[in-house]
């Protein structure tokens, strides 16, 4: 009888509830009962709330199982397991699961489906042709692509890659470099991560297409600390890509030659800001960096050095072997394209959802999410990480693109949604923006470094009912001064969450 | 001269491994704590030399850095992620409940266990999370970071 295909991932979230403790018992059980068993790590689907989700091939087709633990393994194949036979936590066929399939995956298609340090399951489905058809067409045309295609920065920026892109191709130097910004710091995101733990090869093939469109040989990976995981399969499919040849000198023997490094971060949010990367790239402590010189012109070691997110990278090489029309077709007006949404916190069905622009909350926390998990009514959304606006409901209709999430006093970031339900605390909340802000901040300028920690002072002083209304307008001042006089958006958008409750929570300040 | 608590040919050859590139300072730190769990003075002496940085350079990365240690840990690191959506699963109550139940209050250490918060372990649709000796683990209510507790003092 031949081998019988079994899925379990190899990703954080999956692992962190047990997946490495199903795959042990797994093999464990098929020996015990003479089972042809092959086990394959996959990365994950990104629908965490169903972790550990098991998938047997039968036929051809893989059937999941949902929230399987060590426990159930033996009763999962005392069922039928390998048949794919009925039981209580069976889905069914994984390409029939709603959350799943209603999605539009441009960024995260391989997530799940392919083993992510098999070079050839990632060739199989269209890896590397993207890079193949950017050397066919020439840089200009790449970057040309890149620019029709409407991507946007999705780190958080949201600056248009291809402009990006030009800068540094026009930019004269004996070396340039590409520098892929995976310290993914803010809270409510982990998207990054998924694309990195199950299809690291695709963000490889962006880094080489970026490294070919502005004549750069060389690229870095800036990974936080707290991926180890993640960690451990770069440094993996980097040697299985390197040595199948796609990357290293005269990649597949044409006259373009790109290597990666992976750097490790550690455990400094403010690494995340695209100078104090450089700066820590660099070995030095993560200080920000004042602008200008962009980084297009003058970033790595003064040379001209493309900055981008992980999910903006990872975006690309669809971008050339699919179109970028199809891409832009996504979305709408000046927000084309998808993003990975990251459903997080207190929510009942958490986990990635790629979308194109232009989904609201409400879809995302009511109909893919399902409401709060502790069943409460939900209070407010924070979007876009620690340094973006409480949502409270009734702005939940909001289209999530650039442009109106910018108009409510928000912003997308990173694409991180954190739910929170009616007992939270919305002063302690606004605390905490400031509070982090005082333990992050790289302490360059005056604004973020003072502002913060007087921010926590004036609103304890707002809750404690001291002076109510003068430290409100003082905290407002303390606001405007951060916001327009910080050196980067740490101290300068700290205060976007802190209005947003003033704004729309304020009887939570004197309860 | 004092005895030193590491040996210094550790030292060397993760400064080897990295080609003696000052740039790779940062990667470096990481291997001295993977080797000897924290930076002893007399490594940040060492480092200075052989990667022809000043002391002052290579303390001040160790001094920015939360992963730097300038002390010894305990046996076991928990890092207890604080941020947004932990808190929103009651990331707060769990950090209080192993503050009392460990007799640690966080960032402090025992011979047993270092405590420390940390702003995000990614792992936020699973919350709260909580990291121990660099595993991650998800959906740690009180009792479950009970039993992984017991279970760290059974393996040890």
């Amino acid at each position: 009888m031949a081998s019988t295909r079994i899925f379990v991932p190899r990703e954080t979230a999956a692992v962190s509830v047990g997946a490495d403790e199903v795959a042990i018992e797994i093999a464990r059980v098929s020996k015990s009962t003479d089972s042809s068993v092959t086990l394959v790590r996959n990365g994950s689907w990104g629908a965490s709330w169903l972790e550990p989700l098991v998938e047997v091939e039968v036929d051809g087709q893989r059937i999941a199982y949902r929230n399987v633990s060590a426990s159930d393994v033996a009763d999962l194949f005392e069922a039928g397991l390998l048949a794919g036979a009925p039981h209580p936590k069976r889905l069914g066929p994984t390409n029939e699961i709603p959350y799943l399939i209603d999605q539009d995956r441009w960024t995260l298609f391989r997530c799940g489906l392919i083993e992510p340090l098999s070079v050839e399951g990632f060739r199989e489905t269209g890896g590397f042709a993207g890079l193949e058809a950017a050397l066919g067409m020439g840089s200009d045309a790449v970057i040309a692509a890149v620019t029709e295609s409407g991507l946007r920065g999705r780190g958080g920026a949201g600056f248009p890659t291809g402009i990006k892109w030009r800068t540094a191709a026009d930019a004269s130097a004996d070396q340039k470099y590409i520098a892929c910004n995976a310290d993914e710091g803010d809270s409510g995101t982990f998207s990054d991560r998924l694309l990195m733990e199950g299809d690291p090869m695709c963000l490889f093939e962006g880094m080489a297409i970026a490294g070919y469109a502005v004549g750069a040989n060389k690229g870095y990976i800036y990974l936080r600390s707290e991926y180890p995981l993640t960690r451990r399969i770069l440094e993996r499919a980097l040697d299985a890509a390197r040595s199948a040849g796609w990357l290293g000198d005269n990649i597949q023997g044409s006259d373009f030659s790109f290597d990666i490094e992976l750097h490790v971060g550690a455990g400094s949010y403010v690494c995340g800001e695209e100078t104090a990367m450089l700066e820590s790239l660099e070995g030095k402590r993560g200080i920000v960096r004042s602008k200008p010189p962009l980084p297009a012109i003058s970033g790595l070691f003064g040379k001209p050095t493309i900055i981008n997110n992980v999910i903006t990278l990872a975006s690309v090489p669809n971008i050339l072997r699919l179109g970028a029309q199809r891409y832009a077709a996504y979305g709408n007006d000046r927000s084309k394209g998808t993003l990975p949404f990251q459903l997080a916190g207190n929510i009942k069905r958490g986990g990635v959802v790629e979308k194109a622009f232009g989904i609201t909350l409400r879809e995302l926390v009511e109909e893919w999410g399902g409401g709060t998990a502790t069943g409460r009514p939900v209070k407010a959304v924070q979007v876009g990480g620690p340094l973006g606006a409480y949502i409270p409901a009734s702005d939940f209709d909001t289209p999530l693109e650039y442009e109106a999430f910018a108009a409510i006093g928000g912003m997308l970031g990173h694409g991180g949604i954190v739910v929170f339900d009616d007992a939270t605390d919305m002063a302690q909340q606004a605390r905490f923006a400031m509070e982090f802000c005082a333990i992050e901040s790289c302490g360059k300028c005056t604004p973020c470094r003072i502002g913060s920690t007087r921010g926590v002072e004036v609103i304890d002083r707002i809750v404690a009912g001291e002076q109510r209304q003068a430290n409100e307008v003082l905290l407002r001042e303390l606001c405007d001064t951060m916001e327009h006089a910080s050196l980067c958006a740490m101290g300068g958008m700290t205060p976007y969450p802190v209005r947003s409750i003033l704004k729309h929570f304020p009887e939570d300040f004197s309860r | 001269m004092t005895e030193k608590s590491f040996d210094p040919d550790i030292v060397s050859q993760i400064v080897a491994r990295h080609s003696g590139r000052a740039e790779l300072l940062l990667q470096v730190l990481h291997g001295v704590m993977d080797a000897i769990g924290w930076i002893p003075d007399d490594v940040i002496r060492q480092l200075a030399n052989e990667l022809n940085l000043s002391r002052a350079d290579v303390h001040g990365v160790v001094s920015y850095y939360d992963d730097f240690r300038t002390s010894p840990p305990g046996k076991h690191v928990i890092k207890v992620c604080q941020a947004e959506a932990c808190q929103a699963m009651g990331a707060r109550e769990l950090g209080q409940h192993i503050e009392r139940s460990l007799g640690v209050a966080m960032h402090e250490s025992t011979t047993e266990i270092t405590l420390q918060p940390v702003y995000c372990l990614g792992n936020c649709a699973c919350s709260p999370a909580v990291m121990i000796d660099n595993k991650t683990y998800g959906k740690v209510t009180l009792q479950r970071f009970d039993e992984l507790v017991e279970s760290l003092a059974g393996g040890r």
